[in-house]
């Protein structure tokens, strides 16, 4: 009872404290941001005054975790927010396609393409990417540790905190709050906020590590552990600022000119390095070999190409600073860093395409394999064309131009999208306990859907770009330029058109996903022709506790 | 732990360990991916040798090819200015009027005049120079302040209203409403009447009275306009500022007095002749000797090479 009383004395002292900074605050913003931390205190008070088991209070039985099952409610929570910010993600995207392609749609202030497009980028990297990291990572890092979260209510905590982090960013680009620094928008106190959010992920992850019951730790977990901490210290640095007043949103950042540049850049590229590409490559050795039922190609591969691939990758962000102020032997080695970090790359797509050998013909009958397999393809076309962009010469030509969008797009919505998604539907049945989930074929069309979609989007991009970096190069026959901006931009409105289609195959993918979630939450199977899957074996998915000799 | 165990579909061996039912095979590493990495390597080594790559105490190392970013840029505009000599110092001596008949100097001026164009003017003017509100469409034959090519070439010298430029073209119409020149009702009056100069409305005497009174001072008598002032032709179907009631009003009210920068300040003599020669040539363009006898028809504007 004490702690129940001093738990809400706490959430009550936040929403003072919070609705007094709301008050005082010096800008807008900076207020509906307070109250909106006030409204998630009160809900926090509301929730553990109410949903407090009293009777179990009066009686003095402390409820004990039971530690023959895996703590599974914030993957729960976690897969059906990966699934609700996706779905936000993607309709923020397919908006601002069709705002590119027909400026009319810029909805002045609060909907225009300079609000919504970091609400899509963050929506899709940070919220739907980040859910599906943190979800995944509590199962796999149990799973494969056979032992149950360290400290639940911390990862209780980093799953509801990371939502107001989300959250608050969000609202914070609709209102025109925002540091300028791509993918890393939200201003000093939610930085501040996720920082607390990301040590208590950690704290959760490691202290999970050190309690498993296995000798070694799995190769999923170093990348999720690689990706956890770097993640921690790019953000630390890229967003040291001094913020103008403690009760106003704007702030500055500790950095100027090309360093800067180079900051912001180092976080930037290490983001796509760390977040998209070693987390998701944690996911990737957890559910390929599970949904292929066969073991990882090479131990030898794996421990090489994660090594050589957190070496290589930190290094590779002046690549994004291409002929710029930048002094060229930074380019340099931006350049040749990325150049060497191509063959690292294709270690994790080898390693995942191969983990197949002697079930290669479960792609023709298992749409979930058939998505591990489409992302994995997609990973290697993505990291041979980051190696080839970084390139000066061809940087010459892509920089600047719809072809970076594209490269961007293919690996995001075809390596991190599909594996999210197939890891989605391998976790739906299991999570929730149903036997099979609702409708493999209907897996099935959100493959192909999305696959259309993507090669739509890229294969759009590409001429989009290409046209672009010509037209804007093109000297005519006296030795003159030929094209203005607006030129280029009204030859790019059939590609652009061309995007937003894809963009709608892919969202439309997506509904397909919520429903087929939803309806296997429900406990429907829909009668169908049966497709096959991995199998699943409920008694063995739970940890290894110390059973007394009899 | 060694559970060391062959698996059947591979024949491989596996290391040993197992998590969840995940097991891991000793497959060697594929030898093409070894090599394909160390030649990576070899290259960025060679790379870093040839180029500037690495950081010492007060800058970077030069690279045995002694290539630099800014020496790349200078040597690809001395290149494309080496192309263009010829013609830029055939324009500079040859005097404005010649230019049309010299076929080949004639080319470069359009290509240079259409490039500058592009990064200069068409922020304003539009891509395709038909203009938008406020700012005139270059491709039809109405000229506030001249279109012949020295009109032009001075337009573009010294702007239009441009502050601190005693060159600048310059006129001011008179704010007649908000200054109280004229009252609400005469306002309105002389609208009616600018409107039925062109057909838009029936004929307002009392406004014609207004209008000779305060407008034909510029406009003329029969409203035609007076390009020494810049003022505009009443009577043709083309209107700066839009030709609605609303905006008429407006226009009395307030007045407009729209401007432009006088680019002589920016850009080099041949460049603001080569401009002048391809705003000459989009359409409207007058003769040297042309006489300003404007039709009395309503021509509409050209609406030709509109690219949005």
């Amino acid at each position: 009872m004490e702690q129940l009383v001093s738990r809400a004395g706490l959430w009550f002292v936040i929403v003072i404290v919070a609705v007094m900074a709301a008050a005082m605050a010096h800008d807008g913003g900076f207020a509906v941001h307070m109250m909106i931390v006030a409204l998630a205190a009160l809900i926090g008070l509301w929730v553990s005054v109410s949903g407090a088991d009293y009777a179990a209070i009066a009686k003095g039985i402390l409820r004990t975790p039971d530690e023959g099952k895996y703590d599974d409610d914030p993957i729960r929570w976690g897969v059906l927010a990966t699934v609700f910010w996706g779905i936000a993600g993607f309709l923020a995207g397919v908006f601002i396609a069709l705002q590119l392609a027909f400026p009319l749609l810029n909805l002045e202030p609060y909907l225009n393409f300079g609000r919504l497009r970091p609400l899509h980028t963050s929506a899709v990297i940070f919220a739907f990417g980040g859910n599906a990291l943190i979800a995944t990572s509590f199962y796999v890092v149990q799973r494969t540790c056979r032992a149950r979260l360290a400290f639940p209510g911390l990862a209780r905590f980093v799953f509801w905190g990371y939502q107001l982090f989300i959250v608050l960013a969000a609202t914070g680009y609709l209102l025109g709050i925002t540091q300028s620094r791509e993918y890393a928008e939200p201003e000093w106190y939610v930085d501040l906020w996720l920082t607390i959010v990301w040590l208590a992920y950690l704290a959760v992850f490691v202290g999970t590590i050190v309690k498993r019951k296995e000798p070694h730790i799995y190769v999923a977990n170093w990348f999720y552990l690689s990706f956890i901490l770097t993640i921690a210290m790019l953000h630390v640095v890229n967003n040291l600022a001094l913020p103008v007043s403690l009760l106003g949103s704007k702030s500055y950042s500790a950095f100027a000119g090309v360093q800067d540049a180079l900051t912001q850049w180092w976080y930037g590229h290490n983001a796509v390095g760390f977040f998209l590409t070693a987390g998701f490559l944690a996911m990737m050795y957890y559910f390929v070999p599970k949904q292929a039922e066969r073991p990882i190609y090479s131990y030898r591969l794996s421990i090489i190409h994660f090594w050589s691939l957190i070496f290589l990758y930190i290094w590779a962000g002046p690549h994004h600073l291409h002929y710029t102020a930048l002094p060229d032997w930074a380019q340099t080695l931006g350049m040749v860093f990325s150049v060497m970090l191509w063959m690292p790359s294709w270690g994790g797509m080898i390693n995942g395409l191969m983990t197949l050998n002697g079930a290669w013909d479960k792609v023709r009958t298992d749409p979930i394999i058939r998505m591990f397999v489409l992302s994995l393809a997609f990973y290697g076309m993505s990291t041979f064309e980051g190696p080839l962009m970084s390139i000066k010469s061809v940087n010459s030509l892509s920089h600047y131009t719809d072809w970076t969008i594209g490269h961007v797009h293919s690996g995001a919505l075809g390596w991190n999208g599909m594996i999210t998604f197939a890891s989605i539907y391998f976790l739906v049945p299991r999570l929730w306990k149903r036997e099979r989930l609702y409708s493999l074929r209907m897996v099935n069309w959100h493959f192909w859907l999305a696959t259309l979609g993507i090669v739509f989007y890229a294969a759009s991009m590409w001429v989009a770009g290409i046209t672009q970096g010509l037209m804007w190069r093109e000297y005519g026959a006296d030795g003159y330029l030929v094209n203005s901006f607006a030129d280029t931009v009204a030859a790019l409105h059939p590609m652009l058109l061309l995007r937003a289609f894809g963009g709608i195959l892919y969202l439309l993918g997506a509904v397909l996903l919520v429903i087929n979630v939803w309806r296997t939450i429900l406990g429907h199977q829909r009668e169908e022709a049966p497709m096959t899957t991995a199998s699943y074996d409920e008694e063995a998915d739970r940890p290894a506790v110390a059973v007394p000799a009899e | 732990m060694a559970n060391k165990r062959v698996d059947e579909p591979t024949g491989t061996e596996t290391v040993g360990h197992e998590w969840d039912g995940i097991e891991e095979l000793d497959t060697p590493m594929p030898r093409w991916w070894v090599w394909t990495f160390y030649a990576t390597i070899v290259f960025s080594i060679g790379y870093c040798i040839a180029y500037p790559a690495w950081p010492m105490i007060s800058k970077g190392t030069e690279g045995v090819l002694g290539w630099t970013s800014r020496g790349a840029l200078a040597d690809e505009l001395e290149a494309q200015e080496a192309r263009r000599a010829e013609a830029v110092s055939g324009l500079a001596d040859m005097p404005l009027e010649q230019v049309q008949g010299n076929e080949q100097l004639m080319s470069a001026a359009l290509a240079g005049g259409r490039a500058a164009f592009k990064v200069n003017c068409v922020q304003c003017h539009g891509s395709g120079a038909a203009g938008s509100k406020g700012y005139p469409n270059l491709n039809d034959d109405e000229w506030l302040w001249g279109g012949d090519l020295s009109a032009i070439q001075t337009t573009l010298i010294d702007g239009i209203r441009q502050p601190g430029n005693d060159d600048t073209r310059f006129s001011i119409m008179p704010s007649f409403g908000r200054d109280g020149i004229l009252t609400g009702e005469q306002v309105s009056q002389v609208v009616d009447h600018v409107m039925s100069l062109s057909g838009l409305g029936p004929a307002n005497p009392a406004g014609a009275q207004v209008f000779e009174n305060n407008c034909a001072i510029c406009h003329g008598p029969d409203g035609k306009g007076m390009r020494e002032f810049g003022a505009p032709d009443l009577t043709d179907a083309i209107w700066l500022y839009g030709s609605s009631r609303d905006e008429i009003t407006y226009t009395v009210h307030n007045a407009r007095n729209g401007v432009m920068p006088a680019w002589g300040e920016r850009l080099d003599p041949v460049t603001i002749k080569m401009l002048a020669i391809y705003v000459h040539s989009l359409g409207g363009g007058e003769d040297f000797t042309q006489e300003v006898a404007p039709e009395a028809d309503n021509a509409p504007a050209n609406e030709d090479d509109e690219r949005t």
